[in-house]
């Protein structure tokens, strides 16, 4: 178990105060969600040192900031991927990716540029300069610059944001591997669910400068009180395993703590990990189990609370499968007739699954 | 060599070793200019772009006070064991500095203000070091104002004339160079020796001038944006 | 518009032209040297006669390159007497105008009290300062300098240590400066330095041909009997007077020389 990612930082400007307390695990990808201004990137830049701070940074069990150090940015063990991919026009690709990698000491060298190339699919650009590449190559090549550099710490400030929807599909799954790659922490802003689903395993959730809250996705995707997500896309991520085939009709079982749901076979071998996205419409409660209907997945859950929606018409449902927590999006009308309370035992019939990583 | 030639030689010269150590002098004030928020780069600014408006006779007459042995810059260079300034090629060197500092600085300073910040913070998070993110980001992506600052300094130099003439004492193969050979000629009437030297210098500065402008316009057309 | 701005152009080069012919009024050019006993001249003009002169300083050369071209003189105070009967030759001046009308002074200066005492001596130890002159090709005081050390066979001693400056008026400031240890100098220019303490060796005349300060009417002048009236009165003994009180030796009255 790598050591955690621990901060406490306090960074003051005329019109805005940081004051954050982190505490992460030291590996995986963790999102800083929340809304614009609330100090996402700042919290970035004072954990790279591009701004000053007070406080102290611990990562993999070095000392970046307390009070008696300040390592500059340079001496910080870490890689960051700008908005903008921000390479270096009057070099080629190579030459952007050797930039870092030239200046990482050989010993501590743990990633090189085949490996890399190869992860992020640049083996035909080598030769090309910046402005020969498309905005979704340029930005695979920053992180792929950034990662050269073997760092203890990955920041992604909105990686994808000034990308167009088909550079971010072009681009999405080459992050997935790399989180599965990565045995270090990773810090992940976005405004997008999507991204934040697809990548997220765990969630701090920032507001005015401070931290909300701090936990794993799971935990905290279906907490109501988090401005986590717009209601439309509220919903859970649930970590699954592919379990079986249903070879006949092209459906496999997709197993986790409290469950299994079905879905269209993806091309992938079974026993492969699976990330799935339910979102609370597309769940519904009944009292009975039905088979009589066209919704496959049929999961006994048990009723946690019965939480207002923002629209007056509907409610939110939490549901725990086992240790997994479900939400389902009822009219309020529904959720009466149902007569639903804490505890009550009842069955969360699933629509659609989406797999997400 | 006859006296034209060690003018020419001479001049070149003067103009080589000026635009090297402006070049080394100019590139950190023009970075400080550029970046520095001080209260003193206003100051500061304006005192490099003087010798723009000023008359080279002012330069010149305040020179030759500052570096004749009782003045303050002779005094100094006197106990350095370095003798006196004027008269001699090193003085001309210092006063060409001077005298050229805002074609050097002027040129880096507008090349490194619109350098984006961004690229500098991607470099220090590639693990450069300050010093050498100047060397790695900033001098290559400031080429054309470098260049530029090269091309003018250089130029300017061997145009310069006003300052030369007071402070050089016209001393063949140590200060007497093109510019006041010319005048030389003019003044005696030997307007075909003038004409073969400024028609020489003519045709040079616009040379120089357009090569300027073609390479510039070719490293423009290059994608050098951020 | 157009006509409005055309109008203001117009009206401005009336005036400009009118302040350049005004009748009673000639523009002349001095050699640097005489710069400040023109001035008191050209007052001295106005208090006797009631017309002006006004004066335009530069080297002798240039002076003379301006004149060539057209410059709008109408009477030329050279430093030389070449440059005058140039003029004469190529029609510039015009003919049997010319005289002396002041004979340059040279001198060993330097403005340090203690620098020399005898300039000879001076000039025969082995040279550790620069030694100014004006420039001998361009400036007559300059070739008077260079035939002084000729004389004196110091001539090659000197050479290495030599600084010429553009005009006298240079070579003086360099002295003045302290950058040139001494420097050949018009006995005009340290007459008119504030500082009268210094180390001052007048160069015997015989040691240089005399520096003939000549005098010309210039062609466009011919008919111009202010410009005659101005010549006049240079040869004036009160005009001598204050020559000779600037540092320069004339010749007597009316002695017109060529």
């Amino acid at each position: 178990m790598s050591p955690r990612l621990q901060a406490q930082l306090h960074h003051q400007r005329p019109d805005f105060t940081l004051e954050v307390d982190l505490d992460l695990p030291g590996q995986g990808v963790t999102v800083l969600f929340g809304p614009s201004g609330c100090g996402k990137t700042t919290l970035l830049r004072c954990l790279a040192g591009l701004e000053s701070a007070r406080g102290h940074i611990t990562v993999a069990g070095e000392t970046w900031l307390d009070d008696r150090v300040q390592r500059p940015v340079h001496q910080r063990p870490l890689a960051y991927v700008f908005q903008e991919a921000s390479l270096f026009p009057h070099l080629s690709v190579t030459g952007n990716l050797h930039y870092g990698y030239r200046r990482t000491p050989r010993r501590l060298r743990q990633i090189h540029p085949p490996q890399v190339e190869a992860w992020l699919g640049l083996e035909t650009l080598r030769e090309r300069f910046p402005h020969q590449l498309s905005g979704g190559q340029r930005q695979r090549v920053a992180i792929a610059r950034a990662l050269l550099t073997s760092p203890q710490l990955l920041l992604m400030d909105e990686p994808l944001s000034a990308l167009d929807q088909a550079s971010k599909q072009d681009i999405l799954p080459y992050l997935e591997r790399l989180h599965r790659e990565l045995a270090i922490p990773v810090l992940y802003v976005t405004h997008s669910p999507e991204e934040m689903a697809r990548l997220a395993d765990h969630l701090v959730v920032m507001a005015d400068g401070r931290v909300r809250a701090q936990g794993s996705l799971t935990e905290l995707l279906p907490r109501l009180d988090l401005p986590v997500t717009s209601a439309q896309e509220v919903g859970v991520v649930i970590d699954a395993t592919l379990a079986a085939e249903d070879a006949d009709w092209h459906l496999s079982r997709a197993d986790f703590n409290g469950g299994a749901l079905w879905l269209p076979t993806p091309t992938r071998p079974l026993g492969s990990p699976l990330r799935l996205r339910v979102l609370a419409r597309d769940v519904s409660l009944a009292r009975q189990p039905h088979h009589d209907q066209s919704i496959q997945n049929l999961l006994p859950a048990t009723v946690v609370s019965v939480d207002s929606d923002h629209h007056p018409a509907m409610a939110l449902v939490r549901l725990a499968l086992a240790d997994t927590p479900l939400l389902a999006r009822l009219t309020r009308r529904a959720a009466d007739q149902l007569n639903l309370t804490p505890g009550q035992q009842l069955w969360a019939q699933v629509k659609s699954v989406a797999i997400v990583d | 060599m006859s006296a034209e030639w060690q003018a020419i030689w001479l001049t070149l010269k003067l103009a080589t070793v000026t635009t090297a150590i402006l070049l080394i002098v100019a590139t950190p004030l023009a970075w400080w200019l550029a970046r520095s928020r001080h209260w003193l780069c206003q100051p500061l600014a304006a005192v490099v772009a003087m010798p723009l408006v000023l008359p080279p006779t002012v330069l010149g007459f305040y020179l030759l006070i500052l570096m004749a042995p009782s003045g303050p810059v002779g005094q100094l260079t006197q106990s350095l064991g370095l003798g006196t300034l004027p008269f001699t090629f090193e003085g001309l060197v210092v006063a060409s500095v001077i005298y050229s500092l805002p074609f050097a600085v002027q040129p880096l300073q507008a090349a490194f203000s619109g350098l984006s910040e961004r690229m500098l913070e991607a470099a220090s998070t590639l693990r450069a070091s300050p010093l050498d993110r100047f060397f790695s980001v900033v001098l290559p992506l400031a080429r054309p104002g470098l260049l530029t600052a090269t091309v003018l300094t250089f130029a300017h130099t061997i145009g310069e004339f006003g300052v030369v003439l007071m402070i050089g004492g016209n001393i063949p193969g140590e200060t007497k160079v093109l510019s006041v050979a010319i005048y030389d000629h003019v003044e005696t009437l030997e307007y075909a020796r003038a004409h073969w030297l400024a028609g020489g210098m003519v045709a040079f500065a616009f040379l120089v001038l357009l090569s300027l402008y073609l390479i510039n316009g070719r490293l423009g057309g290059h994608g050098l944006k951020p | 518009m157009r006509l409005g701005i055309s109008r203001v152009v117009l009206a401005v080069c009336a005036l400009c032209l009118s302040q350049l012919v005004r009748a009673d009024e000639i523009l002349v050019a001095v050699a640097a040297n005489f710069t400040d006993a023109s001035r008191e001249l050209a007052a001295l003009f106005t208090d006797t006669t009631g017309h002006r002169a006004r004066l335009s300083y530069g080297s002798t050369g240039k002076l003379y390159a301006q004149i060539e071209h057209g410059a709008p003189f109408d009477v030329f105070l050279a430093a030389d007497r070449q440059r005058p009967a140039l003029a004469e030759q190529n029609g510039l001046a015009v003919t049997g105008s010319r005289f002396t009308y002041a004979r340059g002074k040279l001198v060993l200066w330097s403005p340090h009290p203690d620098a020399f005492e005898d300039g000879e001596i001076y000039l025969n130890q082995a040279p550790t300062t620069p030694l100014a002159i004006a420039n001998p090709r361009t400036a007559p005081y300059g070739l008077a300098a260079r035939q002084t050390l000729e004389s004196l066979t110091l001539w090659t001693t000197w050479q290495p240590r030599l600084v010429r400056g553009d005009s006298i008026a240079q070579a003086f400031q360099f002295v003045a400066t302290g950058n040139a240890g001494a420097g050949f100098v018009a006995l005009s220019q340290v007459s008119a330095w504030p500082d009268p303490v210094g180390s001052m060796w007048p160069v015997p005349e015989t040691l240089y041909q005399p520096i003939e300060q000549q005098a010309v009417l210039l062609t466009r002048a011919q008919h111009n009997p202010v410009a005659r009236a101005w010549l006049q009165f240079l040869r004036s003994e009160p005009a001598q007077a204050v020559i000779r009180r600037y540092g320069y030796a004339t010749d007597s009255p009316n002695d017109a020389d060529g």
